[in-house]
């Protein structure tokens, strides 16, 4: 089965100096590379989590895969086609097929437009007129389960929660296959996290679309994700089916994160993997495994080569020489 | 955490700041409030007023020589009394408000149109585009105004037209760098990328997304920027840079009686109260509509 959205080896690059003071302190290589090597791939109703801390690159691909942030090698393909390289022009095509759904929920939102506007801004940009936007504005509200008495409101008179399901009404204007939504609970109090789940679930399921989640919140994941991905500076450490990975994680990374993630059963046993230190700087990534400097299990092989991937079966990829759970 | 009957998560935040039908009238009443503003409000009305129906107001024409003796003081017939050339004052004092705020107010529009679109371009085109433009910008800002003025003057000769651009020119830079601002903060915002990531062109952000932020701010500037063009204009026509005679206007006034103070004291003074009132007037207004609206836009003197 062909994949809806396929990304290649993705890398995407940002200057860390300016381009004078690269060339007076004759830095060789002013650049880092937020996201270094990464490929996954959505089938049609699929949905993908992405997980890692801040900093780890996950917004960043969310952003190149979207258009918004230049890819420096590697390929996005959607359905097929190509899309790094495309003029705005032509990628705005695909914009129809493929939203995204920022972190902050009343942020996101024009402040000056009301709720009506802001669901059907879609339809306005993409020039469809054979629609009525009054009437498509009172469908979409009730998709997401907000009254038609929304339609007028501005989005400071919104709670997170609306301003957030007003967000994922104008994602679905356009109806489209592939949703991005970057850390979609995020600011929302827990009971409201839970409702804006179950209808990101509800509508996925309806509508048959692959959704790419972004969050640094691992119960999220294993809600509503089938596949997962762990990233650690800017690169895939470990990406398989979620159950697989909350059961038999294989990279130590995985394993310590998962522990640090709160259990609601207070019997629990907790065995939490402590790992040490910071997070490297992506100016200066370690040599060998670049998760060794933390890696509670490093062995000296660690230090020198870098893990090539691995495979586990089912599509459970991973990247580390010692993995855990074989 | 309310009641499982709340669908739609906790209640909305109820600050109706603006966007709202009662925000006009919740505005006036801050506005009536505010003693100073008010005070400021009446004047300007009056000003524009005066302006607006000069020519039903002036009891003689403003140029007409010998309407009455020369240098009277004030009398029933004059009110402000004559100049030199035995011209009615008052007639020359509403018909030099009507200069002043023509200046005024075409300057601020070119000006303002101007510094919204550079201010646009160089807050939301490339980096390179936006160094460029500010350079330039900063470089005008840098001249001493009066010398421009004298420069430009010395150029082109002394007319309405050549005060008007030299009031665009030294005050784009002004809009334009805080529209620049406005927008580099603007444009960060996520809203801004939701758009982009919907498709949305560089226009429709621009004209639909930033534009309407930015302009209450800048209005509220030009506001206070009135009494000092008016007063730039006056000055430039003190120095008989202005517009030329027998166009009255307020500086012109003042130049002309101040050569024959001595004699009376009622032209120098009819030519320099409309210019303290008008200062202050648009000056209070001003201060009044930037603390209700933008309290944040506070220029430091």
């Amino acid at each position: 089965m062909s994949a809806l959205l396929d990304v290649q080896s993705l890398r995407v690059r940002f200057r860390s100096l300016g381009m004078l003071r690269a060339l007076v302190t004759r830095t060789p290589d002013p650049f880092i590379d937020a996201v270094c090597d990464v490929s996954f791939h959505m089938r049609r109703g699929e949905t993908l989590g992405l997980v890692g801390e801040s900093g780890s690159g996950k917004s960043t691909i969310a952003r190149t895969v979207m258009g918004l942030t230049p890819a420096h090698a590697g390929s996005v393909r959607f359905a097929g086609d190509e899309l790094i390289g495309l003029s705005s022009r032509d990628y705005k095509a695909y914009r129809r097929d493929m939203t995204m759904m920022f972190q902050d929920p009343v942020g996101s939102l024009s402040p000056r437009l009301t709720v009506r506007s802001l669901i059907t801004e879609p339809l306005r940009i993409h020039g469809i007129k054979d629609r009525n936007r009054r009437a498509e504005a009172k469908r979409l509200l009730e998709m997401v389960g907000l009254g038609e008495d929304f339609a007028q409101r501005f989005p400071h008179q919104l709670s997170g929660g609306q301003a957030r399901r007003v967000g994922v009404a104008r994602a679905l204007a356009l109806g489209p296959k592939v949703i991005i939504a970057d850390e979609p609970t995020a600011g929302l109090d827990v009971s409201v996290q839970g409702e804006v789940l179950n209808l990101l679930a509800r509508l996925q399921e309806e509508l048959g679309i692959a959704m790419l989640v972004i969050t640094h919140n691992l119960n999220v994941v294993r809600h509503i994700t089938d596949r997962m991905a762990i990233m650690y500076l800017g690169r895939f450490v470990e990406q398989g089916p979620t159950e697989e990975i909350f059961h038999r994680p294989r990279h130590p990374y995985t394993e310590a994160l998962l522990s640090a993630n709160p259990q609601p059963d207070p019997d629990a046993q907790l065995a939490r993997i402590e790992i040490k230190g910071e997070v490297p700087s992506l100016m200066n990534r370690p040599q060998g495994c670049e998760f060794h400097t933390r890696c509670p299990y490093a062995r000296e092989h660690c230090r020198q080569v870098a893990p090539g991937v691995s495979h586990a079966g089912e599509g459970h990829v991973y990247t580390c020489h010692y993995p855990l759970n074989t | 955490m309310p009641p499982p009957d709340t669908t739609h998560g906790d209640t909305p935040a109820k600050n109706a700041t603006h966007g709202d039908a009662g925000a006009f009238a919740q505005h006036w009443r801050q506005l009536c409030r505010n003693p100073l503003g008010l005070f400021g409000l009446a004047l300007v009305v009056l000003i524009v007023l005066s302006a607006v129906f000069a020519d039903f107001i002036v009891p003689f024409d403003a140029t007409q020589v010998m309407a009455g003796p020369r240098l009277a003081p004030p009398s029933w017939d004059h009110l402000m009394g004559t100049d030199q050339l035995g011209r009615d004052v008052f007639s020359r004092v509403i018909m030099g408000g009507q200069v002043a705020l023509l200046v005024a107010l075409s300057s601020l529009a070119a000006a303002l149109s101007a510094g919204l679109i550079l201010g646009l371009i160089a807050g939301f085109g490339p980096q390179w585009l936006d160094n460029g433009l500010l350079l330039l910008l900063d470089s005008i800002r840098a001249f001493p105004v009066i010398i421009f003025a004298l420069a430009v003057i010395t150029l082109l000769g002394p007319s309405l037209a050549t005060v008007i651009l030299v009031v665009v020119i030294t005050t784009i830079p002004v809009y334009a760098r805080v529209v620049r601002t406005q927008t580099q903060a603007l444009s960060n915002n996520e809203y801004i990328l939701a758009e982009r990531a919907m498709g949305a062109g560089t226009g429709r952000i621009l004209g639909v997304h930033i534009l309407p932020n930015v302009i209450g701010p800048l209005l509220i500037l030009a506001s206070m920027d009135v009494p000092l063009i008016i007063a730039l204009e006056a000055g430039l026509s003190f120095l008989g840079m202005g517009v030329r005679p027998p166009t009255p206007s307020w500086g012109t006034l003042l130049n002309d009686g101040y050569n024959y103070i001595h004699n009376s004291p009622w032209p120098v003074i009819a030519g320099g109260v409309p210019i303290i009132l008008t200062t202050l007037g648009f000056t209070f207004l001003g201060e009044a509509l930037r603390d209700i609206f933008d309290p944040k836009l506070r220029r430091d003197l």
